[in-house]
């Protein structure tokens, strides 16, 4: 159960480092997204907005086109330019033209691409520009046709406005993705405190100490703790069961050892051989007590070892009893006292461990031969909840007061003779218990008395 | 500024194709004749006022050689223009007053920018697009004679001018001279700015057209008329050319109008294909600098109109908000415009018939 000291826990990267790579890979589409987003709004936003003063200054002009002695005269508004001034930095180019496209006043600029749009693109001086065409139509007497009014202005304050609504959006984001990390960081932080409580909490204890784990933790983390604490408590029980073993086998073991050796010893020297064999006989007896007792105190433990390892399935506690009963037959063929079973016709099913419940079984079953009388049945019942599997015999079994004690191990003022080690009702008692039943011990009448294990019954609907 | 009679043929021909070559009016050469690097530098400033601004910048670097050409400002532009058309430039740096034709120099993308501590310190009103710096300071003042005039009478603005003309017996009457805005780019520049600050001007030309006031060429011919006194009033005149006078005659006095005061700042571009930008750029920055201030303020090209200053000059009552800079902008493209010319010069022309 301890752990080999060489043995590390297998890191599989760090909670913190795969956070903080969540974080600024959704950072970083995000940001990507945003800036694209950002870019084309600014671009558009800028455009619209220079496109707006391209239009008003051209609509200035057309406005003030005149005519003279069916001439057309251009008076350009000062306004006109002080609007495309607005955008400080940018060149500026203009037309005027009349309806077959001759140039009245302003630049000779290309004629425009064919098309409904307003605008155009083009260059003016080496730069790129965007154009605006607004064509005004005149139907008088002197002048019948349209005139076009053309103004183009180069984009750089365009540019810089779409850079600026981009730049800031991007600066805004980047602070929204700075502070986002840093709380997520505290989150982090603060998400797993718990864990350093947990740690620090079972760093600080004593080597002896498997207390469980009393931490303030978040739900979470309940669950953990939950799984920590049944560990801590099966090592607990483990412990527990080792240290039993072996003060029982010490304690048990040493006084019919010590008197084989004495009974041993005793042998060697007695020259009367009628005497030696009687001798001889009484160690065969003793030490076949102690093979038996070294038996109980090692089921014993097995069960206990069993009842937090072993998984409970459902089973039949008929084949349970039957189990027992052939394997007390084989082992005691000098028993002639004959056993019955007493089996109903249904099964009778309950969640168990075959084997320690066939244990208990046959510690009941040696109990009434050892003390018992005859007649002596094993039965099983399933009724009102309960599967009960017992053995039944004969004689006056345990005096009522000592059943309360006959469940402790050892419980040598329950009337078991010096043969009987007092196990074997331990044994049924944590076979019970570990099944999440009880020992049942009844006085049904005068001449019979009965032990039983007692489990919840499992409903045939469940199987 | 001199006469631009000589360039009225061309000035004429402006937008069709130019039949004369435009020239300059003097030329002069200052620094080492076996200088390294030689600088040529164009503009409407008289040789004899930019000299010394020239020489305190030759003082400072060594081994240039400057020639300076003196231009008419339509004679300047049209060889600038023609320079950007062909593709090389004769000319390192251009300095006109006609800041309307540099600034539409500058708009067909004639001009090559330059980027400096000094440039980039000047207010947008004049800096265009880091290619078009204003370099001077010279208010367009009225200049009378005050032998003539006494105080009671002197005009303190347009107002009071066109008050002065109103009487039918007025003195004044045939004796107002400004500039005649078909034959002086920078009379034209200050009438066209005129219009556009305020409805005075309509009924200032309407007197200048009542009281058959002169229309004529060029700031020494009208400055010299006041002095004189064949002419007791002369309007629109650049206060630089005007205090330079009055430095020299006692009688003239300057006077920026109360009810505002255009603020020229001569304008300097370097060419795009100008053979020594760097130069060019180094001329620009000194210019700008301290010493190049203080230069073009001794050849009062940059007119302290701060109190007490010039004794000869009255200054508005609040220089803050009378004193009008003209700002480097597109806006001047408008100015410039054929049918725009056309329509403001008819206009002005009725107030003053050709003889």
């Amino acid at each position: 159960m301890m752990a080999d000291p060489a043995a590390r826990a297998r890191i599989s990267g760090s909670l913190r480092f795969r956070l903080a790579a969540g974080i600024i890979l959704v950072l970083a589409i995000g940001g990507v997204a945003v800036a694209y987003a950002a870019f084309t709004y600014g671009r558009d936003a800028a455009q619209q907005s220079f496109d707006r003063l391209l239009v008003g200054a051209a609509n200035q002009v057309a406005g003030a086109l005149r005519l003279r002695d069916g001439e057309v005269v251009v008076d350009i508004p000062i306004s006109a330019f002080e609007l495309l001034s607005l955008a400080p930095r940018d060149r500026v180019v203009y037309g005027v033209f009349g309806d077959d496209g001759t140039l009245i006043t302003g630049y000779d600029i290309p004629s425009p691409p064919d098309g409904d749009g307003m605008f155009f693109t083009g260059s003016f001086a080496g730069e790129a520009a965007r154009f605006v065409r607004v064509t005004r139509q005149f139907s008088e007497r002197s002048f019948l046709g349209s005139v076009d009014v053309i103004i183009g202005q180069t984009t750089e304050a365009r540019r810089e406005l779409a850079q600026q609504i981009t730049r800031n959006t991007l600066i805004a984001v980047a602070a929204i993705g700075v502070g986002m990390a840093a709380l997520a960081a505290l989150a982090v932080q603060s998400a797993l405190s718990p864990l350093h409580r947990i740690e620090r909490d079972i760093a600080a204890r004593s080597s002896k100490d498997l207390t469980p784990v009393d931490v303030n933790v978040p739900r979470e983390i309940s669950s953990l703790v939950h799984a920590l604490n049944r560990f801590i408590a099966r090592i607990e029980r483990q412990l527990h069961v080792m240290r039993t073993l072996i003060a029982d086998a010490s304690h048990q073991l040493r006084t019919p050892i010590a008197a084989l050796r004495a009974q041993a010893e005793l042998a060697a020297e007695e020259p009367d051989q009628e005497r030696t064999l009687k001798i001889v006989g009484r160690i065969h007896e003793r030490s076949r007590n102690l093979s038996r007792l070294t038996d109980q105190l090692l089921s014993h433990a097995l069960i206990i070892h069993r009842a937090d390892t072993v998984d409970l399935e459902a089973l039949d506690l008929r084949t349970v009893a039957t189990e027992a009963v052939d394997q007390t037959d084989q082992s005691m063929p000098d028993v002639d006292r004959a056993i019955r079973l007493v089996l109903p016709e249904a099964p009778v099913m309950c969640d168990g461990d075959r084997l320690s419940l066939a244990e208990a079984c046959k510690n009941l079953i040696n109990n009434a031969l050892n003390h018992g009388r005859s007649p002596i049945s094993v039965f099983v019942q399933g009724r009102e909840g309960h599967a009960r599997i017992g053995v039944r015999d004969g004689g006056t079994g345990i005096p009522e007061a000592m059943w309360r004690n006959a469940g402790s191990r050892f419980a040598k003022d329950a009337g078991v003779s010096v043969k009987g080690a007092g196990l074997g009702l331990a044994i049924v008692n944590a076979v019970s218990e570990a099944h999440g039943g009880q020992m049942r011990m009844e006085r049904p009448s005068e001449a019979a008395f009965e032990v039983s294990l007692e489990l919840p019954l499992l409903s045939e609907d469940a199987e | 500024m001199r006469c631009l009679c000589g360039v009225q043929l061309c000035l004429a021909l402006m937008g069709g194709a130019a039949v004369c070559e435009p020239a300059p009016e003097a030329t002069r050469s200052y620094g080492p004749a076996q200088a390294d690097v030689r600088l040529t530098v164009r503009g409407t400033t008289d040789i004899a006022r930019f000299e010394p601004v020239l020489e305190k910048f030759l003082a400072r670097s060594d081994g240039v050689r400057i020639e300076y050409e003196q231009w008419g400002s339509n004679d300047l532009y049209l060889a600038t223009d023609a320079d950007c058309r062909s593709g090389h430039a004769t000319a390192d740096l251009v300095i006109s007053s006609s800041i309307d034709q540099q600034v539409k120099l500058a708009n067909d993308g004639c001009a090559a920018a330059y980027r400096s501590d000094e440039t980039t310190g000047l207010p947008a009103v004049s800096n265009w697009r880091d290619e078009v710096f204003g370099m001077t300071w010279e208010p367009a003042v009225i200049v009378y004679n005050g032998n003539m005039i006494g105080d009671a009478q002197a005009p303190k603005s347009r107002f009071d001018l066109i008050d002065l003309l109103r009487p039918e017996d007025s003195a004044f009457r045939g004796r107002v001279a400004t500039y005649d805005i078909e034959a002086s780019g920078l009379g034209y520049l200050f009438a066209f700015a005129d219009s556009q600050q305020a409805t005075t001007f309509g009924r200032l030309i309407e007197a200048f057209g009542r009281s058959g006031a002169v229309a004529t060429c060029c700031s020494a011919a009208i400055i010299d008329g006041v002095a004189n006194g064949d002419y007791l009033v002369a309007y629109n005149v650049l206060g630089s050319y005007a205090l330079a006078r009055a430095d020299e005659n006692p009688d003239i006095v300057v006077v920026a109008p109360d009810d505002y005061t255009l603020v020229l700042a001569r304008a300097a571009l370097i060419p795009r294909h100008a053979a020594m930008p760097g130069l060019a750029g180094a001329f620009v920055d000194f210019l700008l600098s301290g010493p190049g201030r203080s230069a073009l303020r001794s050849a009062n090209l940059i007119v302290d109109t701060s109190e007490g200053v010039h004794a000869a000059m009255r200054l508005p009552e609040n220089p803050e908000v009378s004193l009008r800079p003209i700002p480097l902008s597109v806006a001047l493209l408008v100015g410039l415009d054929q049918h725009k010319r056309r329509e403001f010069i008819s206009r002005w022309r009725a107030a003053f018939p050709k003889e």
